[in-house]
């Protein structure tokens, strides 16, 4: 199984969509390696850039409300794995995205609004990281000298393609 | 209790519930698109599993960008034809053949009410016009859905939309959408069913049901759905007049996927629109809507009709019907992209297309090209383009360009005025 945490990258504000993540432009390239370079190329926010050393050594995203709405593109959970970014972690997602994302074998763990706030308060700390275990559904933050741990809830399908390394080797073994 | 028309379709496709609250269905058609399917079909050949689990059930079509503008792209048009070829999938459809994926597949009869239906393309709501749960999907559940035939769910709450009243004359089903998303914001619908009723769906064609539904997915909705009723079958009937002795007994059956009277619905939302007025988005968001009247005046460099949401023949009438005797602004750039070639075709036929070149448009061959900035109408920074498509995200149809997503009335308006117009003056 995939290691799910490291130094996290906070992504302030809701809707942030699959065009933003992965330009259509992209979607030509035949391997998901290919899609590298262009991890959130479109993505404006302040104080963000797609290519400092923090957004690229990130292990963990963390958003707000709607992450991964538009295009049903797999592309934008492929970018965040090639990148070595396993976890989204944001107050809600959209649709397509979140089942792309356990399907790959990777995780989007929804917390409530007040536990997405608790975890921007470690937005400041240039070692803000985040360790998630997804069999115990439980998280633990650390940064700036503070650390604290958190539980979600992640539906046992959805824990099951985890573990399994994704839809694929789940289907194919059952139906 | 009475079941709504998901709930239905969710029953009578029941493979597996592996956990509580996710189900697995067994897909009536699988359709495959250009971008999305090639790394399925990569993976597939990885594994040593490269098969289909029934080639009459899968549909294909190169759509997004054709023909090939590079080699990449033409690598995945060649990789999705060797595909199709290796496996007999007898309806795949190549240059010469092929349009945009939501408007081709439903020319063909290929969705039926109380089909389930994905696609690797968030549109594929669409397909929920003829009463069939239809729900975009990703690269790896397009590839199991290749192989094994299902996809898994969780169970849809249904949103139920009645869309009362009558349209005024110059409001159409894009006015009727982009106002219902409106109401719902881009999340409004996140993991639901928005199923349309009331006397205005009721009176609508098949392709205006394409809109609504079409946009089901920018409120986040999983599947927009239409009940079926006599418009679905008369639109089926050439397909299906083999299958039943009467219309009448095609509708009996059909009728039985509609949801019941007493069916329950998480949320019911009544909307009068006898006094909607065209409406148009104006940031970058799907539910950032204002009336046109508010945004007139708004300049455009490019104005696209065409798209899986608005490109159907009925679309370009009316945008014709405004556009004849015309010509459109100076400046202005205007493109047409007939979402299929039996819309093209018809539209030749009734002197559509010579209206619009004749107002100065530029008709391009069917494709999903301009709508995702991906070919044949890219924006360069700063530019903006009145449009009939259905997503208006920052850089959408090309970097650094804006979007304003609205009726064909609307965009032929705006085309001859050069920034963005009310249609209704336009109407006799």
């Amino acid at each position: 199984m995939k290691s799910f945490g490291g130094p996290v990258l906070f992504l302030d504000r809701s809707d942030i969509n699959t065009d933003e993540i992965i330009p259509a432009k992209y979607l030509t390239e035949i391997t998901k390696q290919d899609l590298k370079p262009y991890l959130l190329e479109d993505l404006k926010l302040p104080g963000f850039d797609p290519k400092s050393a923090k957004t690229l050594g990130a292990g963990v995203v963390v958003s707000r409300a709607n992450f991964g709405c538009g295009s049903s593109r797999e592309h934008a959970p492929w970018v965040f794995e090639v990148n070595g970014m396993f976890v989204v972690i944001a107050q809600s997602f959209a649709r397509i995205f979140r089942q792309n994302m356990f399907n790959c074998g990777m995780a989007a763990i929804e917390l409530s609004a007040d536990q997405i706030e608790r975890l921007f308060g470690y937005s400041d700390a240039p070692d803000a990281t985040i360790e998630v275990d997804v069999a115990k559904a439980s998280l633990t933050v650390s940064g700036g000298g503070r650390k604290e741990s958190m539980q979600f809830e992640i539906s046992p399908f959805d824990q099951a393609l985890v573990l399994a390394g994704g839809w694929v080797d789940y289907a194919d073994g059952k139906y | 209790m009475g079941m709504t028309t998901a709930e239905k379709i969710f029953a009578a496709h029941l493979v597996d519930e592996p956990f509580a609250g996710t189900k697995v269905l067994k897909i009536d058609v699988v359709m495959c698109h250009e971008i999305t399917t090639p790394i399925a079909i990569a993976d597939l050949m990885a594994r040593g599993k490269d098969r289909v689990f029934d080639t009459g059930k899968i549909k294909a079509v190169i759509d997004h960008v054709t023909p090939s503008k590079d080699s990449k792209t033409a690598t995945q048009a060649k990789m999705l034809r060797d595909w199709a070829r290796r496996h007999d999938i007898k309806d795949f459809f190549d240059i010469g053949a092929n349009g945009v994926c939501h408007a081709l597949f439903p020319e063909k009869g290929f969705i039926r009410p109380g089909n389930t239906v994905i696609m690797g393309d968030s549109h594929t709501c669409t397909h929920g016009a003829f009463g069939a749960f239809a729900a975009g999907v990703g690269t790896t559940d397009l590839e199991v859905g290749i192989l094994k035939g299902v996809c898994a769910f969780r169970q849809p709450k249904t949103i139920r939309v009645n869309l009362n009243g009558t349209l005024p004359k110059g409001v159409y089903a894009k006015d009727a959408i982009l106002r219902v998303i409106g109401h719902l914001g881009v999340n409004g619908a996140t993991d639901r069913v928005i199923e349309f009723g009331g006397a205005v769906v009721a009176g609508m064609t098949m392709e205006s049901r394409m809109t609504l539904c079409n946009m089901a997915i920018e409120a986040g909705g999983t599947s927009g759905i239409c009940m079926p009723d006599q418009v679905t079958v008369d639109y089926l009937w050439p397909f299906i007049s083999d299958s039943f002795a009467s219309k009448a007994l095609a509708l009996a059956s059909y009728s039985a996927w509609c949801s019941d009277p007493d069916a329950q619905y998480e949320q019911v939302i009544d909307l009068d629109l006898s006094d909607l007025a065209p409406l148009c988005t104006f940031g970058y968001k799907p539910d950032q809507v204002k009336t046109v009247a508010e945004m007139a005046g708004s300049p455009v460099d490019q104005v696209y009709i065409g798209s899986c949401t608005n490109g159907r023949l009925e679309d370009l009438r009316v945008a014709a019907a405004i556009l004849k005797g015309s010509k459109i602004a100076p400046g202005v750039r205007g493109i047409l992209s007939p979402a299929t070639p039996q819309v093209y075709r018809d539209a030749a036929a009734e002197g559509l297309i010579e209206i619009f070149m004749e107002a100065g448009f530029c008709v391009t061959n069917p494709t999903c090209g301009a709508c995702l900035g991906m070919s044949n109408g890219v924006l360069a920074e700063g530019e903006v383009c009145a449009s009939t498509t259905n997503r208006n995200f920052m850089g959408r149809m090309g970097k650094g360009g804006m979007v304003h997503l609205l009726s064909p009335a609307t965009a032929a308006a705006s085309a001859i005025e050069g920034k963005l117009a009310d249609p209704r003056k336009y109407l006799k």
